[in-house]
Formats: C-alpha cells, sequence, structure tokens
C-alpha cells in the first residue's frame, strides 16, 4: 500500500479495500518506528490526524470524495496550520500554535487530505542541509550518516522512506529541488505566484514558492491540482485560469527541444551526477526528444545575486520576530532594546542571524545602490537569460545538485561551500520560472542524483509530462531506500 | 539683527475608511484595546498586506484638490525600524515613488497677534503618500510595563508634506488649517485632532536674511493649532537665543510639553536610524490608470477656494462673508440650500447664517452638522419675510420657536398669529384711532417736534401686537401726521 501512487490509493479507498484511517495508522506507525531515527516531523498530532481520516472516511462513504480525500500528506513546518505547533525549524516559533489555515493548508483540508504532521526544515528555509533546525538535523533514509538537503529535507526524507503518501515543500532557492535530488524523490516549484503565499511563514518574498513533493510527477501533478490556485489574499498570487496539470501527462515526446545549458556542463558538478544527467537526457533521446546547446551567461551571477537579494528580504521579514507578540522571549532582560538583543539573540540559530546581518548590511544606507539595486539588476539579466533560450528550446535540462547527499557536517564550518550546493537551482528563483527535479539514477556511495527540468513560465503541465513518460521508461523513481521496513 | 524663520510641515492624517489600509479589520476609534487587531495587524507569521482601494481613492482625491500629479505608478516600500507597537518591525510606506506629487494649497494669514493685515499665500505641497499607522504603547496601568494595542495598527494615513514655505507660525498654523479643512471637506478623513486623525509634525529653522537655511529641528505629533503656535513660537526663540549665544543648532527631534510651553529634545541626529527602505516585495506597484483618475475626479466636490470666488463675483458678498460661508462644507451646503429659497437675498441669507443661526449654534456648543433647523427650514422663514408675511422680528420668534420645538415656518405663524398685516385699511384705521387718542401729542409733533415720531410708531406697532408692516406703518404714519 505505501508502494502505490496517490491515484491507486485513491482508488483503494474509494473501493473501500482500505479506510483512510486505517492508511492513516498506517503511516502513523510507521513514523513511530521510523522517525525517531529520522527526525523527519517536527510535530505529530495523531488524534488530529485520525480525527481528518474518519471525517474523510465519511466523505468517502457521501460519495463527495476528490481524488486527495483520506490521502495522508505532511505539511513543511513553515504552513501555518490552525491549532498545529508551527515552528519553522526555530526556537523562535517553539510554541508558536497558529491560530489559522495558510492557503496551502485550506486547500489540502478542503481536498479532504490528512494532515500526518509536520516536517523537519531548515531554520526559516535557511539551509541546504537541513542541518540548521532547532528540533535536529533530519537524516537521509538511504544513508542516515548523510543529510537529506534543504530546506524542505524533513518532506524529502518522509517521502522516500514512506513516512506519507506526499508532502509540500517551499522553494526560495531550491529548497524542493535540491532535498528531492538528494533523497531520490520528485519535486516541483511552480511558477511563481501560481500557489499563494498566504499562510506560508515569508523567508524571501519575491523567491519564496510553495510546490509538491512525491514519489513520481503524476502524484505532483495531482497535488498542484489542489495547491494551485488565485488566492485574493496574496498579492503576487497570480488570477489565471483554473487548469489540470495532469492534463498532458500521456503526450508523447516526439520533437521535444531539449536545452542543455553548457554553464550547467562545466566545472563543478560532480562525474557521478554528470553520468546520471547524461544517462538520463540519452533516455530522452529514445524518448524522440532533440537536443539544443544553449546558454545562460549571467547564471554565474545567480548565487551571490541570490544572498544580497534573499537575505534583504529575510532581514526584514524577520523583524516581527521581536518575542513582543507571540514565540520565544528571553527569559531575563533589562529594558526594551535589551529584550529585543536577548530574545533575537537566543531565538535565532547561527545561519539566520548570518542572513538577517548580510541582509541589514546590504540595505544600509551608502551600500543600498552597490548591492541591492546592483542584484536586482542582474537579477532581471538572469531572467532574460532564460526568456532567451526558451526561444530555442521547450524545456531546460541539468543536473539539481553538483554532487549527490553529503555527509552531516561536512560543509558546516563553510558557508560558501554550503551555498554552493544551490547552484543550479537558484537562477530558476530568481527569473520567477517553474522548475522540478527527478530521479534519475544512482551516483558516488549509490546515493540518487536527480534530474532539474525547467520550464517557460506557467509550462507546469508540460514539465509533468516531460518527468511522466521518463518515469513511464525507467525505473528510478520507483527505487526506494533499505532499511526503510519494505 | 533680522531673523527669517522657515517652517515645513508633515502632516499625518487618517483617512476615513472603514478597514484597514491592508486588511478587513476595522478603524473605529475607542474599541475595547485589540479587538480590532486581526491576523495581519498582530503580524502572525505568514500574513500578507492587500491593499485597501478605498485609501487610494482618498489619496487620488486629495491629489486633485491640491492640483497636484497623481503617479501611474507608486511603489509601497518598507521602513524598518523595532518598535513594541510596530508588529512587522517596519513600516509599509511610500518612499522615491509617492502617489500623490507636487501640488499647492492657497492660504488666507490671519495675523495671530491682532495686528496687521490678513494676506493670501500659497504653500507649495512637496507630495503625499499612503502609509499604515502604528499601534499604541500604553505606559499607564501596566505597574511599570507597557501595554501594546495594536487597534489603530494599519489605520491608512496620508502624509502630506509641504515645502519650507511658511515664514511664521501665524502661516503655519493658517495652513494647516487650511489642510484641516481640505481633508474633512473633499470627505477623506474625519480630521479629529483629539481622536489623532490629523497630526502635525512642524520642521522649524531660522536664518539671518537672505542666508542659506538654517539647520532644523523637528517638532513631533502636534495634535492642536493652539499648541502648534506655542510650540513655534518657543522653538524660534529657543534657536535664535542658541544663535546669538554662540552656539549652533543640531538636527534633532523634538517634543513639546503644553503644560510647561517648552520644547524638548527626543533624539538627536547621531541616533536617527537607518530605515533600510527597499520595495515591498509583498505587494505590487500600485498602478492608477487615468480613468481611475477621472472617476475619482467626478466625486469631488466644489473645493473652498473656489467657492468663496463664486461667492463674493456672483452673489456680491464680502470675501469676509465669503470666507466665513466656505470655511466648511456643512457651513456652505447650509448656504446654499437656504439660499435657493430665496435667490435672490443673498445678502440677507448670508447675514441670518452668520448672525441668529451661528449665534444659536454657539450658545448651544453644536456645530453647524448638529443644527436642529435644515436649511430648508431656514428657507422658509426667509421666503415669508421676502414675501412681506413676517416681519424681521416676527422671523425672529419663529426661528426661536423652530430652534427649540421644530415645525415648519407656515405652521408656526399661524399657531402664534404671527403673520404681518399688510392691509392699508386695516393700517390707516388703527392710526386713525391713535392720532384721534393722543390729539396733545399731535399738536406737538406737528408744531415741530419730530422726535415724536417714534412715540406713534411705538404705539401703532403696539397696538397691531407687532403685526403691523413696518414700512407701510410709517407711510401711513407720516403721511396722516403731516395732515
Amino acid at each position: 500500500m505505501i508502494n502505490t501512487s496517490i491515484k491507486q490509493l485513491s482508488a483503494a479507498l474509494a473501493a473501500k479495500k482500505i479506510s483512510s484511517a486505517e492508511l492513516t495508522q498506517l503511516y502513523l506507525d510507521r513514523i513511530a518506528r521510523l522517525n525517531p531515527e529520522l527526525n523527519a516531523y517536527i510535530t505529530l498530532d495523531e488524534e488530529k490526524s485520525l480525527a481528518q481520516a474518519r471525517a474523510a472516511d465519511e466523505r468517502l462513504a457521501n460519495g463527495d470524495a476528490t481524488g486527495l480525500t483520506g490521502i495522508p500528506i505532511a505539511q513543511k513546518d513553515i504552513f501555518c496550520a490552525k491549532g498545529w505547533l508551527t515552528t519553522c525549524g526555530s526556537k523562535m516559533l517553539h510554541n508558536f500554535v497558529s491560530p489559522y489555515d495558510a492557503h496551502v493548508i485550506a486547500q489540502f483540508n478542503n481536498a479532504g487530505a490528512v494532515t500526518l504532521g509536520k516536517t523537519n526544515m531548515d531554520e526559516f528555509a535557511m539551509g541546504s542541509s537541513n542541518e540548521t533546525s532547532h528540533y535536529g538535523a533530519v537524516k537521509n533514509p538511504w544513508d542516515t550518516a548523510r543529510v537529506p538537503g534543504g530546506s524542505s529535507g524533513g518532506s524529502a526524507a518522509a517521502v522516500a522512506a514512506r513516512l506519507c503518501a506526499a508532502a509540500t515543500g517551499t522553494d526560495t532557492g531550491g529548497s524542493i529541488r535540491q532535498p528531492a535530488a538528494l533523497c531520490g524523490i520528485s519535486g516541483l516549484k511552480p511558477t511563481y505566484g501560481v500557489v499563494s503565499r498566504y499562510g506560508m511563514i515569508a523567508f524571501a518574498s519575491s523567491l519564496d514558492q510553495a510546490g509538491p513533493m512525491a514519489r513520481s510527477a503524476e502524484d505532483l501533478a495531482l497535488l498542484l491540482n489542489v495547491m494551485a490556485g488565485f488566492d485574493e489574499r496574496d498579492s503576487t498570487s497570480l488570477q489565471r485560469e483554473k487548469e489540470d496539470y495532469a492534463r498532458d501527462l500521456n503526450k508523447p515526446l516526439n520533437g521535444l527541444r531539449i536545452g542543455l545549458p553548457k554553464e550547467f556542463f562545466a566545472e563543478g558538478m560532480g562525474s557521478d551526477v554528470a553520468q546520471a544527467v547524461e544517462a538520463a537526457i540519452a533516455e530522452y533521446k529514445k524518448l524522440g526528444a532533440v537536443i539544443v546547446d544553449i546558454s545562460l551567461p549571467n547564471t554565474k551571477l545567480s548565487v551571490p545575486v541570490y544572498y544580497v537579494l534573499a537575505p534583504a528580504e529575510a532581514s526584514s521579514n524577520l523583524s516581527r520576530f521581536d518575542g513582543v507578540r507571540y514565540g520565544y522571549r528571553a527569559p531575563e532582560y533589562g529594558d526594551l532594546a535589551d529584550m529585543y538583543e536577548k530574545s533575537r539573540a537566543q531565538g535565532f540559530g547561527a545561519e539566520v542571524k548570518r542572513r538577517i546581518m548580510i541582509g541589514t548590511y546590504v540595505l544600509s544606507h551608502g551600500y543600498y545602490d552597490a548591492y541591492y539595486l546592483q542584484a536586482q539588476k542582474i537579477r532581471r539579466l538572469i531572467a532574460q537569460d532564460f526568456t532567451e533560450a526558451f526561444k530555442q528550446c521547450d524545456v531546460i535540462m541539468g543536473p539539481t545538485s553538483p554532487s549527490t547527499a553529503f555527509k552531516l557536517g561536512e560543509k558546516g564550518d563553510d558557508p560558501v561551500q554550503m551555498y554552493l550546493s544551490d547552484i543550479y537551482t537558484i537562477a530558476v528563483n530568481l527569473a520567477g520560472l517553474p522548475g522540478m527535479s527527478i530521479p534519475c539514477g544512482f551516483g558516488a556511495n549509490n546515493m540518487p542524483v536527480g534530474l532539474q527540468i525547467i520550464g517557460n513560465y506557467f509550462d507546469e503541465a508540460r514539465m509533468l509530462n516531460v518527468a511522466h513518460q521518463y518515469q513511464l521508461a525507467t525505473g528510478h523513481h520507483d527505487c526506494a531506500p533499505q532499511n526503510i521496513g519494505l | 539683527m533680522q531673523w527669517e524663520i522657515v517652517i515645513g510641515l508633515e502632516v499625518h492624517t487618517q483617512l476615513s475608511t472603514s478597514s484597514k489600509i491592508f486588511s478587513g479589520a476595522s478603524t473605529a476609534f475607542g474599541a475595547e484595546p485589540n479587538t480590532q487587531a486581526d491576523a495581519v495587524s498582530l503580524a502572525l507569521p505568514g500574513v500578507l498586506p492587500v491593499l485597501n482601494r478605498g485609501a487610494v481613492e482618498r489619496a487620488i482625491k486629495f491629489g486633485l484638490a491640491v492640483g497636484a500629479h497623481i503617479a501611474p505608478r507608486s511603489v509601497f516600500a518598507r521602513k524598518n525600524y523595532f518598535y513594541p507597537d510596530l508588529p512587522k518591525g517596519y513600516q509599509i510606506s511610500q518612499f522615491d515613488l509617492p502617489v500623490v506629487g507636487q501640488g499647492a494649497l492657497a492660504i488666507q494669514v490671519e495675523p495671530l497677534s491682532g495686528t496687521g493685515q490678513s494676506y493670501e499665500k500659497v504653500v507649495r505641497i512637496t507630495r503625499a503618500h499612503l502609509e499604515e499607522d502604528a499601534g499604541k504603547s500604553l505606559h499607564e496601568d501596566f505597574h511599570g510595563m507597557t501595554g501594546i494595542d495594536l487597534n489603530r495598527a494599519g489605520t491608512p494615513l496620508l502624509e502630506i508634506v509641504s515645502e519650507p514655505d511658511m515664514r511664521s507660525a501665524a502661516e503655519a498654523v493658517a495652513y494647516a488649517k487650511a489642510l484641516h479643512t481640505l481633508v474633512r471637506w473633499i470627505g477623506i478623513s474625519d480630521g479629529n485632532m483629539q481622536e489623532g486623525s490629523f497630526r502635525c509634525d512642524v520642521n522649524v529653522s531660522v536664518r539671518k536674511l537672505g542666508e542659506p537655511l538654517g539647520t532644523r529641528r523637528e517638532i513631533k505629533n502636534l495634535n492642536s493649532f493652539k499648541f502648534m503656535q506655542q510650540a513655534i513660537d518657543y522653538e524660534v526663540q529657543w534657536q535664535i537665543g542658541t544663535i546669538e549665544n554662540g552656539g549652533k543648532i543640531q538636527q534633532a527631534t523634538i517634543l513639546f510639553n503644553p503644560d510647561t510651553g517648552e520644547t524638548r529634545a527626543m533624539r538627536s541626529k547621531e541616533d536617527a536610524h537607518d530605515y533600510r527602505y527597499f520595495p515591498d516585495p509583498d505587494l505590487l506597484p500600485l498602478d492608477i490608470s487615468n480613468d481611475w483618475i477621472e472617476q475619482v475626479r467626478t466625486t469631488l466636490p466644489e473645493l473652498p477656494q473656489t467657492k468663496q470666488t463664486r461667492y463674493v463675483n456672483e452673489f456680491g458678498l464680502s470675501a469676509y462673508d465669503a470666507s466665513i460661508l466656505a470655511a466648511s462644507r456643512a457651513m456652505a451646503d447650509f448656504f446654499e440650500t437656504a439660499l435657493a429659497a430665496v435667490p435672490n437675498e443673498t445678502k440677507m441669507c448670508a447675514n441670518w447664517i452668520m448672525g441668529e443661526v451661528s449665534a444659536q449654534l454657539n450658545r448651544d456648543g453644536l456645530d453647524m452638522t448638529q443644527c436642529p433647523i435644515s436649511a430648508q427650514q431656514l428657507g422658509g422663514i426667509l421666503q415669508r419675510i421676502v414675501g412681506n408675511t413676517l416681519s424681521n422680528s416676527g422671523a425672529k420668534e419663529v426661528f426661536r420657536t423652530m430652534w427649540a420645538e421644530g415645525g415648519e415656518a407656515d405652521a408656526i405663524i399661524e399657531a402664534k398669529g404671527l403673520k404681518q398685516v399688510s392691509d392699508t385699511g386695516a393700517i390707516e384705521a388703527l392710526v386713525d384711532e391713535i392720532i384721534a387718542a393722543n390729539a396733545d401729542k399731535v399738536a406737538e409733533y406737528r408744531s415741530g417736534k419730530d422726535k415724536l415720531f417714534g412715540f406713534f410708531v411705538g404705539l401703532a406697532m403696539k397696538a397691531s401686537k407687532g403685526k403691523a408692516n413696518p414700512a407701510q406703518l410709517n407711510d401711513i404714519l407720516k403721511r396722516k401726521l403731516g395732515q
């Protein structure tokens, strides 16, 4: 049951082969057994999950079920969920029980999905290894000495270890795609504005985008159908016709033009990753695709640009965490300034503080023009590169991450090395484009490798089609880690 | 030594939308603390701002009223600083691209000292931008701690910035008053100064005539015109004294203490915040189409200045009368509605409103919007005067009755028997009786004692119970006594 697709699970629920309560209990039992080591979840609430499952069973019985009714989903702890502890991986929100539902949560609730729990993540989504979480690192189910990637590492690990049917993530610079790659699952970051950010705790507002994480492209399409849609509570949410992201899954790929940016296949990518990605490209040729060599000349600037803009926005977004109204407040302090300083010094971890300081610096009087404005200009150039490229190709492909999962603690002392693990994913966020990662084999130490597929704006249905056809032809996405009780 | 005073104002006016600028929470004043603080006002994790179009409309309306350029695209920026009543740790404001550009406001300056002539002056407006208000920190009743009330957080403000065009406290006060009249006139703010709907920051500097601008100090948060004048007077003297004693003015933010009449520094320039402004990524740029501007323009009432000019040119009123009648929209509406009943009697209508109506309002402590007599009712009285049905004294009695008890003019005239006697025959009969009964006085009058005429008028009026048409009575008396 835990290896079947959402479509099959839904059919099984509809056919009363299993109830949602039973399915939910099955996952809860697995979580009880495996989560102590993997640490994929921060918060579980069996009663709440089972109550939702029973309600789903009623809906199923009443015949007003949707394709996700009764399906147990893990929610990244960045989404506010009414009545649930919502920590964003931080001590700062160690006691914050949300009084309201994020748009994404409400959409899943309306569809009748079951919330299995809140998944672990890098603190305020700042990190690429899940090691910055206040609630401890998440372990990669393929090798528990290795990181799952980040920041949606808890969700990725939970999907890979079959601790949920599917999960949600958010992606500011690669936080869905990179952990999906490192954990051997599929993940999609939609076009900026497709999924409402309402109730999703902000890291860098102009880059943040929520998306689904699952075991297959087909599952991703079903999840995105629920998550996407205009929401008037988010001014950056796009007013578009509702679409069925699964509509093109079965189109053949004959004549598909795949752009390969020469900058992605240069120095920096591990040879094991290169091998797996090239094999995937070869598979696509067999499926009828044609290869186009393209160039994204400004991509090399995306990491520095990102590390100006994202911290700038974050430094302001995180100002509300001041110990005044909710969240962590230092137990002892003198005056007001001291309360702020102590609460924030104690409530935030090192990486968050580093980014707040970078962001504060680049927005400061006298530095704003040199850093923030300059970075905004380059951001436009990076987006233009993609616009040019998409005149020649339908999708762009390359590695998701330069290496497979590294060891816990390996990059802890070197933030720049850590930042470089998002080198292939960041430009997509800067341009606001959709991007996804699907498993394409294994590299050194038998760790999963991710293939990144970048689409043009609003081309999610085509990307899912491209991914699904590959997954029909290959079995990488069906591989599961050892030692997860299968 | 000839000193010149240089003053510029920044006025924060709360806009009269029923909900906040970036959320649906109510903006009503005076609710229990934090009962109007929704998730957005509280800055809960994950919440986002959504712009209230009503606030934008009011900003456009103001811009049109001061002849300003409305920016087709303006941008909301974050002004970052920490304070407990600023829940997000930043204020959403507008920085380098405000919604309203340069405009101007013509003001009438009344000298405060009571000497000198009143004169007109045009004050340039630099810009006006939209922003959100902060909450309130409450320092009393919390046993040494501070209470936070976020009801006000997110209330829409229009910050109106003037050029440093004012040269005296009188000019600053005149400008502030004109602005205060204008925002209420065009209906974008209730202008309630006690409740903080209209708050003034005053930048003051002094220089010797002909020299470059001096260093300014900013007096924050003045909420009465009287305090504004006192604060400026004190501050000017302090600055001149400091310079004359060899000191230098340091840029600073200062507060005025109404109890002592003094100003004191709150923070110096060295402590000035670096607000780290940057465009708010949660809000799209604010695009305002020409259609929207034109649609708002149709809702703009005739402005005070235009009205005053029209009253002088069209109605032949004095500039003074025109300024009083156009002092508020309620006053002008009352005047114009009453005048509709007696279109040729502008002066009489004006006198009644500035006289009887204003006096009664003053006596009862009411303002024009609370007037118990409607403009139509007053028009009814004026019509009866014009039609010779009422004498002036009768009209005043009708007015007083109407004020106290309500009712229409004709009904009161009827009930009180105040209908004026304009029947020549009746008045002649009455005069004949008086002449017959006072033969001695008649003889005295006829022998040249003209002053006795008033005596006969008095008797005749008394006999008619005040109802005789005075002009007719005069004519008839003169004729009959002269015989």
